[in-house]
């Protein structure tokens, strides 16, 4: 059965593009290194809508809080105590708290934007935004490391204390490569690439589901419908990607400014 | 029938990761099973290796979209 599918798709002619990386760049103005595009757009409204829910619920705070006031307590509770605290320490975590809180709200707001209908877009999934969220998160650990120890005292603290000298010029190497090179790379390419691997596969259960159900015979009817049902599957799975995503983000970016804090390396 | 084969590369990267990442959750199931109050605490350790492990997935996914 499913091999006559798969021969009846193949024989179809190729009628059936699959979709591609190139389905992301969507210019909605102009076009070219500037053009405004979707994911622009997408960006502003979530800093537009997240500027006003945090106003708005916050405004009148009271001791027997709102629902609004309660989400957005709670929200800032989870990423104070929950992540800011526990990991940085308590002695001088309050004043990452907002750093995180902004990112942690940012990341969530945007993914969630990928499954919400009128919208559909996860801004995450251009390469290009992640990159800017990682250099904010890069600069400021190195900059808290460097300012509490001095560049030369920085550059000795990435070995750890007690090796034998021989050892010693390896670790630094891979020290060096890890703190400049590999901790800034995964944490952008983590993001965006669950946040792209997951919409591109959304987009080919749906596509690839309406394309056999208005093209195919009575078995691809029922493998499109199929197709549906996997799509719908996705989306929940992806629902849960995306807090995951926007909390490890988080978690991460707490945990190498805490790197940075700590005496020894 | 035409592809890329740089997806396969991405197969064979998911391997590693996949192995790491049941391995992490068994040991989280285990460690909550056998001491339940402690759950916060493992649980952010757990996330925390999970996506240390994942990187090398993301950048096989990466790297197959870049190599065309």
């Amino acid at each position: 059965m499913s091999l006559n599918v798969l021969v009846s798709l193949a024989t179809a002619g190729g009628g059936y593009q699959t979709p591609t990386s190139a389905e992301f760049y969507q210019p909605l103005w102009f076009d070219g290194p500037f053009a405004i595009t979707r994911p622009a757009v997408v960006l502003l409204l979530s800093v537009g809508l997240i500027s006003w829910w945090l106003i708005a619920s916050t405004r009148r705070t009271a001791i027997v809080p709102s629902k609004g006031q309660w989400v957005t307590e709670s929200l800032y509770g989870f990423i104070r105590n929950g992540v800011a605290r526990d990991i940085i320490g308590s002695k001088d975590f309050l004043r990452f708290v907002p750093l995180l809180f902004s990112m942690f709200v940012l990341i969530l707001v945007n993914n969630i934007f990928g499954v919400i209908p009128p919208i559909q877009y996860p801004t995450m999934s251009r390469i290009g935004i992640p990159i800017a969220l990682t250099l904010v998160v890069y600069v400021t650990y190195h900059y808290i490391g460097i300012k509490r120890v001095g560049v030369g005292e920085y550059f000795k603290h990435l070995v750890p204390a007690g090796l034998p000298g021989w050892i010693v010029p390896l670790i630094f190497v891979l020290e060096v490569i890890t703190f400049f090179i590999t901790r800034p790379l995964t944490l952008a390419l983590r993001l965006f690439g669950n946040m792209f691997a997951g919409h591109l596969l959304l987009l080919l259960f749906i596509t690839g589901g309406q394309y056999m159900i208005i093209n195919g015979g009575i078995g691809l009817k029922v493998a499109g419908a199929g197709s549906y049902v996997m799509a719908f599957v996705l989306t929940i799975f992806e629902i849960l990607i995306e807090f995951l995503q926007a909390y490890i983000f988080t978690l991460l970016a707490a945990t190498y400014i805490a790197g940075s804090l700590v005496d020894e390396h | 029938m035409t592809g890329n084969i740089a997806i396969l590369g991405y197969g064979l990267s998911a391997i590693g990761p996949g192995v790491g990442i049941g391995l992490i959750f068994a040991a989280y199931i285990n460690g909550v099973a056998r001491q339940p109050e402690a759950r916060g605490m493992l649980q952010s350790i757990a996330i925390l290796g999970f996506a240390l492990a994942e990187a090398l997935a993301i950048f096989g996914l990466v790297l197959a979209f870049v190599f065309k």
